[in-house]
C-alpha cells in the first residue's frame, strides 16, 4: 500500500529529472565554472524559485500574476534590511551625523531608525518574515480578488499595478527604503563575511539545496489531490465548485505558495548578490519572471529551473556584448513561446528526447531483470 | 495640509491643478479609448499600446521637423497634419500587428498579454535604434505657446485648451462612429455574436483587423497630443500602460461613459494631490485608491448586470 | 423542522431579476422524497435559472428555497453541495485533462478542504467506491482513459457519476439525454430509475418521450412562471400548456 503510494508520487521520469538536475546543480556547475560565474548562476537560480511558483499558480491553476516581483522583493528586502542593520553598527557609521542607522537614512536627514525597521535587528524575525510576510500579502490580494470571482486578465493587470505602486513607493520614500539605488553595501551575516569567495561557494550550495527542496515541495503539491483539483478548476471551475469545493480557497492557497517561493528566492538573491533594489520588483522584472516559466514550459516544474537559467544566461551574454540585440531577442522570445512553443522546453523535451530516454531505460530494466 | 493657504489661494490652486489634471485626463482618455475598444470589444490585452502612442508622438516629431525645414510658411498648422499622419501610421502598424500576431491569439487573452509585451520590447528597441535613446521634444508654433489669463492668479495654457478640444472631438467621433456608422455597427455585431455576424455576411476577420487598427490609430492621436505636454523617448509609452489599463478596468471595460468618468477621476485625483504631496506619493495614493475600489467593486464603475 | 413533512425541497415565491427583467417570477413548487420531477417549457422559460438559483450559482432577488428545512439562499455554493444538493450542467462539464478515475475521485466526499486535499490518500475505500460508480455509469473499462477521449454520451454519464459518488439527497440534472443516441438514452433512463430509488431528482428535459418514461410529476414553465403542474397526462391536457406549445 505504502509502496504503491510512494510509486504514484514519484514516477520514473520525475525521479530521473530530479537526479539529473541535482547532479547538474551540485556537481557539474560547481566543477565547470569559477566562483564569479558560479555566483552569477546562483543569482539566476534565485529566479527559478519564482518560476516554480508561477508553474504552480499559472500553469496548473491558471492564475497569471504579473506581480511576482512583489514577493521576490518582500523576501529580498527583508533579508537586505537585516544585513543592512548589521552593517550599520555605530562604529562603521561613526562619520554620520546620526551614527548607528543605515547610511541612506542619514543622507536623507533621518535621525532615528523608523519603527518598521526595528524588528529586523533579529535574524529569527527576519527568517520568519521571509516566509510569513509574502503569505499574508498574497492572502490579502488573493482573498480580495478570488472571493469576488476576479481572475484571468483582471487579476494579471491588478497584480501588475500593485507591483508598479510598490516600486514607485520604494523609489519615492528614499529615506526609509534606500530609494532607487536600493539597499546596498551589505557585508556580514551574523558576523560571517558574505563577500568572500568561500562564502559565495557556501551560499551557492545553500541556494541550490533550498531550490531542490522547493522543487520537491512543488512536486508534492502537483501530485497531490490539490494539484489535480487545480487542473480540474482550469477545465471547469463551476464543476469543481458544485462538487463541494470552496474554489476561492484553493486559488488563494496556491497564490500564497507561489508568493512564499518567490520570497525565498528574493532573500537568496540579496545574500548572493549583495544588494536589493526596486529594479527587481517592478513591472518589467515581474513580467520577465513569467517568461522564465513560459520558456521552461508553464506546466513543468523542472522546466522552470532550466527556463530561468537559460534566459538569464542569454540575457547576460547578449546584454554584455550586444546590448541593442537583447531587447529584440527578449521580445521575440515572448512572441515565440506564445505562438510557436506554448509548452516551452518541457514540451520539446517530451516530444523529441523523452521517447528515446524511455527506450533506454526500458532496455536497462529488461537487462537487469534478465540478470 | 491646507492650513498654510488662504481660501482664495486654495481656489486658484484647485483651478490650476484641476486644469493640468484636465490635460492628463485628455491623454489618459485618448489612450484608454483605444485600449477600451481593443480590450472591451475584442478581449485582447494590448501591452504594446503605449508603444503605439509613442509611434504617434515620433511621427508628430518628424512632421514638425519636416515642416520647419521645408514648409516653414505652413508651420502654424503642422500639428493638425501631424495628427492625421500619426493616425494613419499607427493604424497601418495596427493592421500589420493584427495580421501577423493577434489573429492567432483570439480567445487566449493571457497569451495576447505576453505576446504584445514582447512586441512592446521590440518596438522600444526599434525606437532606440532609429531615434536614439534620448528624449525628443517638438517645438510648437507660437500661437499655441501662450496662456490665457483668466484672473490674476489663474492662467490657462493655450495648448491645454487645444488638447481638450481635440480629445472632445475624438471621443464624440469614436462614439458616433461605433453607434451610427456601418463599420462601427459591424464591429459591435461581431463582438456580440461572432458566429451570427459571420452568418449574415460580415467578414469577421476584416472587422477584427479594422477594430484593432482603429484602437491603435486612436493611440497614435493620443501620441500626437502627448508631444504638447511631454517629451518623447523610447520608453515613455511604458510609463502610461499601467495607468491606462487601470482606467479601462476601473471604468468597466465595455462602457465608454465609464472610461470617461474613470479617466477624469484618476487624472484629477492625481493632479490635485500632486500639489500637496510629492508626485510619486500622489500617484501611489491614486493607484492604490483605484485598486481598493476595484477590489470592492470588481466590475468597475459602470456595468450591466446580465444573465449569463 | 420540516415545513411539511414529506417535502425535500420547497421553493416559494422565488424571483430573480436582471436589470428589471424577471427571468424567474414568483415561482413556487415542492418536491417530495424519492420523487422524480421534470421541468419542461420553451426556451427562455427560466428552467436553467431555477437550477442556478437552487445550487447558488445565481442569487435570488426574492423568495425562499428550503431543502430539508434549511434555507439555501443564504448559503455559499459549496455549502449547498455539502447540504446534499448535486447538480449536473447542461453541457457535460467534466475535467478533460484528467482520467475518468481522477474525475470521479475528485468528487468523492473526502478531502474537500485545502489541507485535506493536500494530504488526501487514495485508500481502498476510495478505489472501491470509484469502481462501484464506474460500473453503474457503464464506464468500468474506461477508468484510466483521459476524459477528453469519451463520447458525448459517456461524458454525460461521467458527470452523473461524479454526482452519484457524492450521494446527494437531491439530484438536479439539466438535459441529461441531450445529444444522446437512442440506445444511450435507454441506458440513461434505466440508470436514472436505478439511482432515484433513494433520492429525489429534479430534471430539465426537452425530450417528451424521455419525460414520459421517467417523470412522477411535471412542472411546466413559461416566461419565468409556473404554467401548470401535475402528472404528465394532466399537463398534456391543460389548455394553457397546449396554447403555449401549439398556439399563436
Amino acid at each position: 500500500m505504502l509502496q504503491s503510494k510512494f510509486k504514484s508520487l514519484t514516477p520514473r521520469n520525475d525521479v530521473l529529472s530530479f537526479v539529473v538536475l541535482a547532479v547538474l546543480l551540485l556537481v557539474l556547475l560547481p566543477l565547470l565554472f569559477d566562483i564569479f560565474r558560479l555566483n552569477l548562476i546562483g543569482k539566476y537560480l534565485t529566479f527559478a524559485f519564482v518560476a516554480i511558483g508561477l508553474v504552480l499558480s499559472w500553469g496548473l491553476g491558471g492564475i497569471l500574476s504579473l506581480g511576482q516581483g512583489i514577493f521576490f522583493g518582500i523576501g529580498g528586502y527583508a533579508m537586505a534590511m537585516f544585513l543592512k542593520l548589521e552593517a550599520s553598527t555605530p562604529e562603521n557609521t561613526a562619520i554620520q551625523s546620526t551614527p548607528g542607522i543605515p547610511d541612506f537614512m542619514d543622507w536623507n536627514q533621518l535621525t532615528a531608525l523608523p519603527w518598521f525597521w526595528e524588528p529586523f535587528h533579529s535574524f529569527g524575525f527576519t527568517l520568519v518574515a521571509i516566509i510569513v510576510l509574502p503569505a499574508i500579502f498574497a492572502y490579502i490580494i488573493g482573498a480580495a480578488m478570488f472571493k469576488r470571482r476576479v481572475g484571468g486578465v483582471y487579476f494579471a493587470i491588478i497584480t501588475q499595478a500593485i507591483a508598479a505602486i510598490l516600486t514607485i513607493l520604494i523609489i519615492g520614500q528614499q529615506g526609509y527604503t534606500g530609494g532607487v539605488n536600493g539597499i546596498t553595501d551589505l557585508r556580514t551575516l551574523l558576523g560571517w563575511d558574505i563577500r568572500t569567495d568561500s562564502a559565495k561557494y557556501i551560499l551557492y550550495f545553500v541556494n541550490a539545496i533550498l531550490l531542490l527542496a522547493v522543487l520537491v515541495a512543488a512536486q508534492y503539491i502537483r501530485k497531490s489531490k490539490l494539484g489535480r483539483l487545480l487542473v480540474a478548476m482550469r477545465d471547469s471551475e463551476d464543476r469543481v465548485r458544485f462538487s463541494g469545493y470552496d474554489v476561492d480557497n484553493y486559488k488563494i492557497f496556491i497564490f500564497c505558495i507561489a508568493g512564499i517561493f518567490s520570497s525565498i528566492g528574493g532573500a537568496m538573491f540579496t545574500l548572493q548578490v549583495g544588494f536589493m533594489s526596486p529594479s527587481l520588483i517592478g513591472i518589467v522584472p515581474s513580467i520577465e519572471m513569467v517568461i522564465f516559466a513560459a520558456v521552461g514550459g508553464n506546466l513543468s516544474i523542472f522546466g522552470a529551473v532550466y527556463g530561468a537559467l537559460i534566459v538569464n544566461w542569454a540575457k547576460t551574454i547578449l546584454s554584455e556584448s550586444y546590448p541593442e540585440v537583447w531587447l529584440f531577442a527578449m521580445g521575440a522570445l515572448f512572441i515565440a513561446v506564445v505562438l510557436a512553443f506554448p509548452k516551452g522546453l518541457a514540451g520539446l523535451y517530451e516530444t523529441y528526447l523523452q521517447p528515446k530516454v524511455d527506450k533506454l531505460l526500458d532496455k536497462k530494466l529488461k537487462k537487469d531483470k534478465a540478470e | 495640509m491646507f492650513a498654510d493657504y488662504t481660501w482664495a489661494e486654495l481656489g486658484s490652486i484647485f483651478a490650476m491643478q484641476g486644469f493640468s489634471g484636465l490635460i492628463l485626463f485628455a491623454v489618459l482618455l485618448l489612450m484608454a479609448l483605444g485600449l477600451a475598444i481593443i480590450f472591451g470589444q475584442m478581449g485582447v490585452i494590448n501591452m504594446a499600446h503605449g508603444e503605439f502612442m509613442i509611434l504617434g508622438a515620433y511621427i508628430t516629431y518628424l512632421t514638425s521637423n519636416l515642416f520647419a525645414d521645408f514648409l516653414p510658411s505652413l508651420f502654424d498648422i503642422y500639428f493638425f497634419i501631424a495628427m492625421i499622419f500619426a493616425f494613419i501610421g499607427t493604424f497601418l502598424l495596427g493592421m500589420l500587428v493584427e495580421w501577423s500576431l493577434i489573429r492567432h491569439l483570439y480567445k487566449r487573452p493571457l497569451d495576447t498579454l505576453l505576446a504584445t509585451w514582447g512586441l512592446s520590447l521590440i518596438l522600444q528597441q526599434l525606437y532606440r535604434t532609429v531615434f536614439g535613446p534620448r528624449e525628443v521634444g517638438v517645438s510648437l508654433p507660437d500661437w499655441m505657446m501662450g496662456s490665457y489669463a483668466l484672473t490674476d492668479t489663474i492662467e490657462i495654457p493655450i495648448n491645454g485648451i487645444i488638447v481638450m478640444v481635440i480629445t472632445f472631438v475624438i471621443t464624440v467621433g469614436v462614439f458616433l462612429f461605433l453607434q451610427k456608422s456601418r463599420k462601427g455597427k459591424q464591429a459591435r455585431a461581431v463582438v456580440q455574436n461572432r458566429a451570427m455576424a459571420g452568418a449574415v455576411g460580415i467578414n469577421t476577420a476584416k472587422v477584427d483587423r479594422f477594430t484593432f487598427a482603429l484602437g491603435c490609430g486612436i493611440a497614435g492621436i493620443a501620441g500626437a497630443t502627448f508631444t504638447m505636454i511631454g517629451s518623447t523617448g523610447p520608453t515613455s509609452g511604458q510609463l502610461y500602460i499601467v495607468d491606462t489599463f487601470l482606467v479601462v478596468v476601473f471604468g468597466g471595460a465595455a462602457s465608454l461613459l465609464g472610461t470617461i468618468a474613470s479617466a477624469f477621476s484618476i487624472a484629477q485625483a492625481q493632479s490635485i494631490m500632486e500639489f500637496f504631496l510629492s508626485g510619486s506619493m500622489a500617484k501611489v495614493l491614486t493607484l492604490l485608491a483605484v485598486i481598493v475600489i476595484l477590489m470592492l467593486r470588481p466590475q468597475g464603475l459602470f456595468s450591466l448586470k446580465v444573465r449569463k | 423542522m420540516y415545513q411539511q413533512k414529506d417535502f425535500v425541497l420547497s421553493v416559494e415565491g422565488l424571483t430573480v431579476s436582471f436589470d428589471g427583467f424577471k427571468a424567474v417570477n414568483n415561482v413556487s413548487f415542492y418536491i417530495e422524497e424519492q420523487e422524480i420531477r421534470v421541468i419542461i417549457g420553451p426556451n427562455g422559460a427560466g428552467k436553467t435559472t431555477i437550477l442556478d438559483l437552487i445550487c447558488g450559482k445565481t442569487k435570488s432577488t426574492e423568495g425562499s428555497i428550503k431543502f430539508k428545512g434549511k434555507e439555501l439562499t443564504k448559503l455559499r455554493e459549496h455549502e449547498i453541495v455539502h447540504a446534499g444538493v448535486g447538480r449536473k450542467f447542461q453541457n457535460p462539464s467534466i475535467y478533460e485533462d484528467l482520467t475518468v478515475f481522477e474525475n470521479l475521485e475528485l468528487s468523492y466526499p473526502k478531502g474537500k478542504k485545502v489541507w485535506g486535499a493536500l494530504t488526501f490518500t487514495r485508500d481502498q475505500a476510495v478505489i472501491d467506491k470509484v469502481n462501484e460508480i464506474a460500473e453503474m455509469i457503464f464506464l468500468k473499462e474506461m477508468l484510466q482513459s483521459k476524459a477528453s477521449l469519451l463520447s458525448h454520451g459517456q461524458k454525460q454519464w461521467l458527470e452523473i457519476g461524479m454526482l452519484l459518488i457524492q450521494d446527494p439527497e437531491l439530484l438536479m440534472l439539466d438535459e441529461p439525454v441531450a445529444g444522446m443516441s437512442v440506445s444511450e438514452r435507454k441506458q440513461t433512463a434505466a440508470l436514472l430509475q436505478k439511482i432515484t430509488q433513494d433520492r429525489s431528482v429534479l430534471v430539465i428535459e426537452h425530450d417528451m418521450h424521455f419525460v414520459e418514461e421517467i417523470a412522477d410529476r411535471v412542472t411546466v414553465m413559461h416566461q419565468g412562471q409556473v404554467l401548470s403542474e401535475g402528472s404528465m397526462d394532466h399537463v398534456q391536457s391543460d389548455p394553457k400548456v397546449i396554447e403555449v406549445y401549439l398556439g399563436h
